[in-house]
């Protein structure tokens, strides 16, 4: 059980080489052994979305996947995606709406805005709130992460139709 | 927002307005949310400590058993165990605890362990200890250990638990009654035998639990060279564990630090003595090693604290124009096999009885309450305590009133609310309300909602065959709550906050103050008080919470009470170190104190507004050249100022909600289409925090009234313990919140603050109860349980 497994991957874009227990959950793993702990557990069943991150740009839930799944692949955390300013403007709505009051809920919650708005697109309040769907929030009853979320979409698609004008031009 | 009009003194009115730095009444975001934005938050799950061991738990499969013996000689040879504890090694270290409280008369309770000597009385219950290198290799061994356990009669049914010559749920007690009182007015028969109408109901709210997205967790650290035991603790009262691991564990108080760090939610679920919590306190203290423990989701599920769990027959008395006269109600409510500690389990039910008809004129109040125990995990203080069950039963039999006589409920509300010009003013059950807002909030409901219509709404997609139906519901909140809540029944439970502020050598502000932070925003909101207090920008003040080492000793969050007695600390603290800056100015400017002022970072002419000097500059004479000053002038740039509430022994607050859902029939489903918000929680510090708390409130309330249910079945075993059997409000069923305010300040406080933290689940459930009940009246069908899942619905309208 505990004969450790070497492999390799890439977390937050530096190459890792690492030895986990092939029972360590990915989750587990970026918290215990890397210390990246904007990863959270609530449930440890893919049902809460709290350790969701990136995996080849997918969010998946670190929690349902075994660290050894993750070799040789790209993990991306909130950590990661805050240092290269990937969600800077969801993290600047966030704040300015307070769609957070705990914090716990709020790593996962970024990675599915960031994964429902790399889509592209402006979704409507159903839409965002289908897609927040598998994120559990127990503090701010969901309305201000919507507006946060809608918010951000907007500046979005307001940047790159003035993208578009300005290749027109 | 709304400008306040609450026809109160001015002069009683915080400084505020368009000045600089003029921050109560603002909505500014919150500093420390940045660092939880970018992954960077600390919370007890996430520290680690050198040398740092994991606790697991062997539980208990059966909900009422003797412990005939305890096998662990395989499981001590397993991988990285360093100790295994069973309830008598663990007994010989730590005092048992009662959760009684005089002032509940006649309470009883079983003093509780650590873990237990030969009963365990509920399914889940920690049985022993396992110590090991990693939380893994805990759990590896605690498979390993075999625990011999002879069946005892099992108690989950609550009138089963009271009928006469039952077993006990546990063995010390003589019968199952935790704690009976009776509240009653004295003419109560005679109204009801006078009354044209009489309604009544019996309702039924089942258990749910807080669910807070981080589990409880602890790390106890004990030094033995020092004789110093360090635990960081994710609660939300660090002086009351303080206090009970001091004296629990013969340890001195001095010696004793509990730090509450980032906290994952709490909700009243983590100010709680739970078994595990004071376990790992004496692993700790047996290993001179720290001991973490987390609990996970499952292990939540069967030993965090539940909540509610009533059963209720109430009946209201009526004239002929719809008045309501008396109320009489009884109240049974069952708590598990213990009351717990220290704050009792019989809190929620005495305030479900006192709260009940508290919105309403009427003379003559009856009620009884029994607390029984049973068979399951313990039921305490969750969010809201007895809130949501008063109310619910109050608004309900309100609607069923208003359907009898033929009325509006809008308009029997209005008929029946205490009038907004009769305070002060004496509840029938004894609560005295200092000035409250009921007329007022439900003409601003009635106007924010378009009323009318909404029901020529609702009147047309009825000949349509779509069910929608709007429900109302007015509550009172208790806030701000001084020692009369446990003071008086003996528990070490303050009821005063402390605080301790500083001006630093560069001219900024440091605030340490006992009221603590669970993301609601105190830490924001003390900053806003102490800033523009003292005229700085808030960027310029730091907060400090949570670390009974460094901020002073006091009740922290609960019940209500951070704006109202925190904020009100933090402005006596910083007006007390303003008059000393202005007296060390006023010696430096050859001035006098009275004709300074401080703004803008600075000190300020009172009269024109022209800046004397900044506060950097005061800082740095005071503390690097006091050898400038006048002989004898010693600067005093730290103060300590302590706040205990005086005059109305709760401020009580009021609002009203409403709901608006659509109910398919065929199914039972309940679409949430919108919900409003009243609220009136007096002087407002901060708008967009106080909606935010309101909005989540709202959500939780939402969460009883529809989903939340904890299902046992009849050997006492929890049947829905994870997060995809018991059903929690998600994002794609939640409707857009709207809010506004009535601003009634307290004239208790120079702030004027109330609390809110309560307001939005006090009356969710109940706002959705009624209305799921509108949309079935068409239908003749009605019901009197939360939550309302889709088979109750369906046998409510005799589809199944």
């Amino acid at each position: 059980m505990s004969d450790r497994v070497p492999m390799i991957l890439t977390v937050n874009g530096e190459e890792i080489a690492a030895t986990p227990r092939p029972r360590d959950t990915l989750a587990d793993f970026l918290r215990q052994d890397l210390q990246l702990t904007g990863t959270h557990t609530g449930c440890e069943m893919g049902v809460c979305g709290a350790c969701l991150v990136l995996a080849e740009d997918v969010p998946v839930h670190a929690c349902l996947m075994f660290a050894v799944q993750a070799e040789g692949t790209r993990i991306e955390t909130v950590e990661g995606l805050s240092e290269r300013g990937a969600i800077a403007d969801l993290q600047a709505a966030f704040h300015e709406r307070n769609a957070l009051q705990c914090g716990f809920c709020t790593p996962g919650m970024l990675v599915t805005a960031h994964g429902l708005l790399a889509k592209g697109g402006m979704p409507s309040r159903e839409e965002i709130r289908d897609a927040l769907s598998g994120n559990y929030c127990r503090c701010t009853g969901y309305e201000a992460i919507v507006d946060a979320v809608e918010a951000v979409a907007r500046q979005r698609a307001a940047i790159k139709e003035e993208a578009a004008r300005e290749t027109a031009a | 927002m709304t400008a306040p009009d609450t026809g109160l003194d001015p002069s009683n009115s915080p400084p505020g307005g368009d000045r600089p730095n003029a921050y109560i009444g603002r909505s500014v975001s919150r500093p420390n949310a940045k660092r939880l934005l970018a992954g960077r938050g600390r919370y007890v799950t996430d520290l680690v400590l050198p040398r740092m061991l994991h606790a697991a738990f062997l539980r208990s499969p059966y909900a009422h058993a003797r412990i005939l013996s305890i096998d662990t000689q395989a499981a001590k040879s397993m991988p990285g165990v360093r100790l295994i504890a069973t309830g008598a090694d663990l007994a010989k270290l730590c005092t048992p605890w009662t959760g009684t409280l005089a002032h509940f008369k006649g309470m009883k309770s079983s003093p509780q362990l650590p873990l237990p000597l030969d009963e365990v009385s509920w399914a889940g219950q920690a049985v022993v200890a396992v110590v090991a290198a990693s939380r893994a290799e805990a759990e590896d061994a605690v498979e390993a250990i075999t625990v011999e356990f002879e069946d005892l009669p099992i108690l989950v049914d609550t009138d089963d638990a009271r009928a006469p010559g039952a077993p006990t749920a546990a063995a010390e007690m003589a019968d199952n009654i935790c704690f009976h009182t009776k509240l009653d007015t004295g003419a109560v028969d005679e109204a009801f035998a006078a009354a044209a109408h009489v309604v009544e109901e019996e309702f039924r709210f089942g258990r749910h639990t807080a669910v807070t997205l981080e589990p409880r967790a602890i790390i106890a650290d004990w030094d033995p060279g020092e004789g110093k035991l360090t635990v960081h603790h994710g609660t939300q009262t660090p002086y009351q564990f303080q206090d009970l691991y001091s004296r629990h564990y013969g340890i001195s108080e001095a010696n004793v630090r509990v730090v509450a760090p980032d906290i994952g939610g709490s909700f009243g679920m983590k100010l709680h003595v739970y078994h595990e919590d004071m376990a790992v306190v004496g692993l700790s203290l047996m290993l001179g090693r720290p001991v973490k423990y987390v609990a996970d989701r499952i292990e939540s599920f069967v030993s965090d604290i539940h909540a509610r769990d009533h059963h209720i027959k109430a009946r209201v008395a009526l004239d002929a124009e719809g008045v309501i006269l008396a109320m009489d109600v009884d109240d049974v409510t069952a708590i598990g096999p213990f009351s717990a500690y220290p704050r009792t389990s019989a809190v929620e039910g005495s305030q479900v009885i006192r709260l009940i008809g508290a919105p309403y004129r009427h003379e003559q109040y009856r009620a009884a309450l029994t607390v029984v125990f049973q068979n399951k995990v313990q039921m305490s203080q969750y969010r809201a305590v007895g809130h949501p069950v008063a109310c619910a039963v109050t608004e309900r039999l309100v609607d069923l009133a208003a359907e009898r006589i033929g009325c509006d409920p809008v308009l029997m509300r209005a008929r029946n609310l205490i009038p907004d010009d009769a305070y002060p003013l004496k509840s029938p059950t004894g609560y005295a309300f200092e000035a409250l807002s009921h007329e007022a909030c439900l003409k601003r409901l009635k106007e924010m909602m378009g009323y009318e219509d909404l029901r020529a709404e609702q009147a047309r997609l009825r000949d349509q065959g779509i069910y929608r139906g709007i429900g109302i519901a007015s509550f009172v909140e208790i806030t701000n709550p001084s020692p009369a809540f446990y003071g008086v029944g003996g528990a070490r439970i303050s009821a005063q906050d402390g605080a301790v502020v500083t001006v630093t050598p560069s001219g900024e502000v440091r605030c340490l103050i006992s009221v603590t932070e669970q993301g609601q925003g105190t830490e924001t909101m003390i900053g806003q008080i102490v800033a523009e207090t003292l005229g700085v920008e808030r960027e310029r003040v730091r907060v400090i919470t949570g670390d009974t080492e460094v901020t002073p000793h006091g009740g922290a969050t609960w019940a209500c009470r951070g704006a109202g007695i925190g904020g009100e600390t933090a402005l006596g603290a910083a007006r007390k170190l303003k008059a000393n800056i202005l007296g060390l100015a006023a010696a430096i400017l050859q001035s006098g104190p009275e004709a300074l002022d401080m703004a803008n970072d600075g000190i300020v002419d009172r009269a024109g507004g022209e800046q004397r000097m900044s506060l950097a500059e005061l800082a740095r004479i005071a503390y690097f050249r006091s050898d400038t000053l006048p002989p004898g002038t010693q600067a005093q740039l730290t103060v300590a100022h302590h706040y205990a509430p005086e005059g109305y022994p709760f401020a009580f607050t009021n609002g009203i909600q409403a709901s608006y859902v659509e109910l398919d029939g065929d199914t039972g489903f309940v679409k949430i289409l919108k919900h409003w918000v009243v609220e009136d929680c007096g002087r407002i510090i901060n708008p967009l925090l106080v909606d935010e708390q309101l909005r989540g409130g709202v959500v939780q309330g939402l969460g009883a009234a529809f989903f939340e249910e904890c299902l046992y079945d009849r050997g006492g075993q929890l049947t829905n313990g994870s997060l995809a059997d018991y059903l929690v409000p998600m994002a794609c069923e939640m409707p857009d919140i709207a809010i506004d305010h009535i601003e009634t300040p307290t004239r208790d406080t120079e702030l004027g603050a109330k609390g809110c933290g309560e307001a939005g689940t006090a009356a969710a459930s109940a706002a959705a109860l009624n209305a799921v009940n509108d949309a079935m009246a068409p239908l003749g069908a009605k019901v009197a349980q939360i939550p309302m899942t889709p088979a109750r619905l369906l046998q409510a309208m005799g589809r199944i």
